[in-house]
């Protein structure tokens, strides 16, 4: 391992993963106190001047050039693939192998601090969690829901790097449903103006906005902080709650017709809801996230009015 | 909410709804949120709907009778701990009545249950909007964190579903509970609850036929399976509710279970002595 002189600068950060919707916003927040090296395979746009881009796979040959130029303080790992409909073994190379690149890579290159993003979609929504899950639950999400099992693995692949990389300060975030300018699951499912729902059930929901979990974030890269952390936004309230206020006309279905409705719609492609995420909705999956704010100093900023007002405005938003 | 509750429908039970238990809704504070909601779904107001129906069989069908109902701290963490009985249990839905239209100022009751309630359409909207909590231990703690009163059935289905010859005689008491108390320093209110195992006397218990249907007992009684539905039916007893002065217990919570279980003889011991009072006191089964 590289060993160096670190002198008193910005901290120089890599953010992989930077041309999506996350990405962009970390990086927006992050350049004015950190020089930023972004890395995507995809096309990066309408970035600060100051931010370099490589536009690199993080799973070739040439990101190790990247570490090798750079100098860098941290890396902020948000290149993990999401799509529904991409196959497990694309998503177990893409997650799996990416990542362990990117942590053999820190390790070689004497990178101090490596933060993960995970979620907390790990836990799994079940109907015997506790009401407020925190980091030492078991991560159950997989049992009912394989396709996120590229998700525990990587969570739990990063976990080893406590004992095997022990001089990087590794960081998992485990946020819980974000919501924001981003393109995932709850997101998009609040932003419908007609949501399935299943009848007789209306779970508590804990939301965050996507600009606190950049708070978790930039927190996590203050030199000594190391371990898992659940991040959460304003306090919770029920699933209901969240359509009357956002004025959604929900479809309420009986759990085996949703079931159903959603497999012929996934098989046909006319969807791209797999039928599983129906726990969500269903059962608690909430976080605990009093470590963050105890030992991060962590506080959400952002309280449900704000994720309504912006649920209501990024209606149309082009993602 | 699953279902929109009309506007007539809010009416009716608006009306059916007496002052007291309107004024102690609305006194009742369970940390609620600025929504409304506290973190495990309970909303005081949602007990506008329930109230009316746990309010008439408190006065009226069981015409249920409260003693000592002011040791239970008004604030604070607190676990009440209670016989069973009565093969339904109607004694846990009393014991809340009792503190929600008896006590000054009102206190909620949270009740731990089963954790295959969330799997069940309604019940488990209703039951998290009505206050109740899936059991786990770790909800127990943030309950008691957040100052919380549990309300602890330590007989469990032992208690409710015997039969009627061993009325009044406490069946054995789970640990679990003295361990939490300790763990979290709360104080304990020992509650005696007369009256309850005559509302539906068994003479048996058909436990391989209540395996079969999946349910924890099939009790026969004089008049179910006899009646059909209508035998399961509770009978019009007086209920007579003692609840007992706080008790503080020091020592570790994971301590041998010998130790433990000396603890908890004192809580047994407690609950035995006022009921002894209470069916020595009481008139009748129906008086």
């Amino acid at each position: 391992m590289k060993r160096r002189r670190r002198s008193a600068r910005k901290q120089r950060v890599l953010i992989t993963g930077i041309g999506g919707n996350l990405g962009r916003a970390v990086a927006r927040r992050l350049h004015r106190t950190c020089d930023i090296v972004g890395m995507d395979r995809r096309p990066v746009r309408h970035m600060p001047k100051d931010i370099g881009i490589e536009t690199i796979d993080i799973r070739r040959r040439r990101a190790e050039d990247v570490f090798r130029r750079e100098d860098f303080d941290a890396v902020v790992h948000l290149n993990i693939l999401h799509d529904p409909r991409s196959s497990q073994e694309q998503h177990h190379e893409f997650n799996i192998g990416g990542t362990q690149k990117i942590a053999n890579l820190c390790a070689e290159h004497g990178v101090p601090k490596l933060i993960i993003l995970s979620s907390s979609n790990v836990y799994g929504p079940r109907s015997d969690n506790d009401q407020f899950l925190t980091e030492d639950a078991p991560l159950m999400g997989g049992q009912n829901f394989g396709a996120i099992r590229d998700l525990i693995a990587l969570d739990m692949y990063c976990n080893t790097f406590f004992w095997r990389f022990p001089e990087i300060e590794t960081v998992i975030l485990r946020p819980t449903h974000i919501i924001g300018r981003v393109n995932n699951a709850p997101s998009r499912y609040l932003r419908m103006k007609k949501p399935i729902a299943l009848l007789g059930f209306d779970p508590m929901i804990q939301l965050i906005h996507a600009e606190d979990v950049i708070t978790g974030i930039e927190l996590a890269l203050t030199p000594g902080i190391r371990g898992i952390y659940n991040l959460a936004g304003p306090s919770p309230v029920p699933l209901s709650y969240l359509f009357d206020r956002l004025e959604r006309k929900p479809r309420y279905l009986p759990e085996p017709v949703a079931k159903a409705t959603l497999k012929l719609a996934w098989s046909l492609k006319a969807s791209d809801w797999p039928s599983p995420e129906l726990d969500h909705i269903k059962y608690v999956c909430m976080v605990d996230d009093q470590q963050a704010r105890a030992q991060l100093g962590y506080q959400h900023e952002h309280g449900l009015d704000s994720i309504f007002h912006l649920l209501q405005t990024s209606g149309s938003l082009n993602l | 909410m699953p279902l929109p509750l009309t506007r007539g429908i809010d009416k009716l039970f608006s009306r059916a709804l007496s002052r007291q238990a309107r004024e102690n809704i609305d006194a009742l504070d369970a940390g609620q949120n600025e929504h409304g909601f506290d973190p495990f779904g309970f909303e005081p107001q949602f007990l506008r709907y329930v109230a009316p129906i746990a309010e008439w069989f408190f006065r009226v069908y069981f015409d249920a009778e409260v003693h000592g109902i002011d040791n239970i701290p008004d604030t604070g963490p607190v676990l009440l701990i209670s016989n069973h009985s009565g093969q339904i249990p109607v004694d846990g839905m009393l014991i809340g009545t009792a503190c929600l239209l008896e006590k000054k100022p009102p206190r909620m009751i949270r009740s731990m249950v089963e954790r295959w309630i969330p799997d069940i359409p309604f019940i488990s909207w209703v039951f998290a909007r009505a206050g109740q909590v899936v059991g786990t231990r770790e909800n127990a703690r943030i309950l008691l964190r957040r100052g919380g009163c549990i309300l602890v059935f330590p007989e469990g289905v032992r208690g409710i579903s015997k039969t009627y010859d061993r009325a009044y005689q406490l069946q054995e008491f789970g640990l679990g509970f003295m361990r939490l108390a300790l763990e979290t320093n709360t104080p304990i209110v020992p509650v005696a609850v007369v009256g309850g195992e005559e509302q539906m006397p068994a003479v048996a218990d058909l436990k391989g036929l209540g395996k079969l249907l999946g349910m924890p007992a099939f009790p026969i009684t004089p008049t179910f399976p006899l009646l059909g539905p209508l035998g399961g039916l509770p009978l019009p007893v007086k209920y007579r509710l003692h609840f007992g002065e706080p008790i503080h217990f020091e020592g570790a919570p994971d301590d041998e279970d010998r130790v433990i279980r000396a603890q908890v003889r004192e809580v047994t011991s407690a609950i035995e002595a006022m009921i002894e009072q209470g069916l020595r006191e009481r008139e009748g089964v129906f008086l």
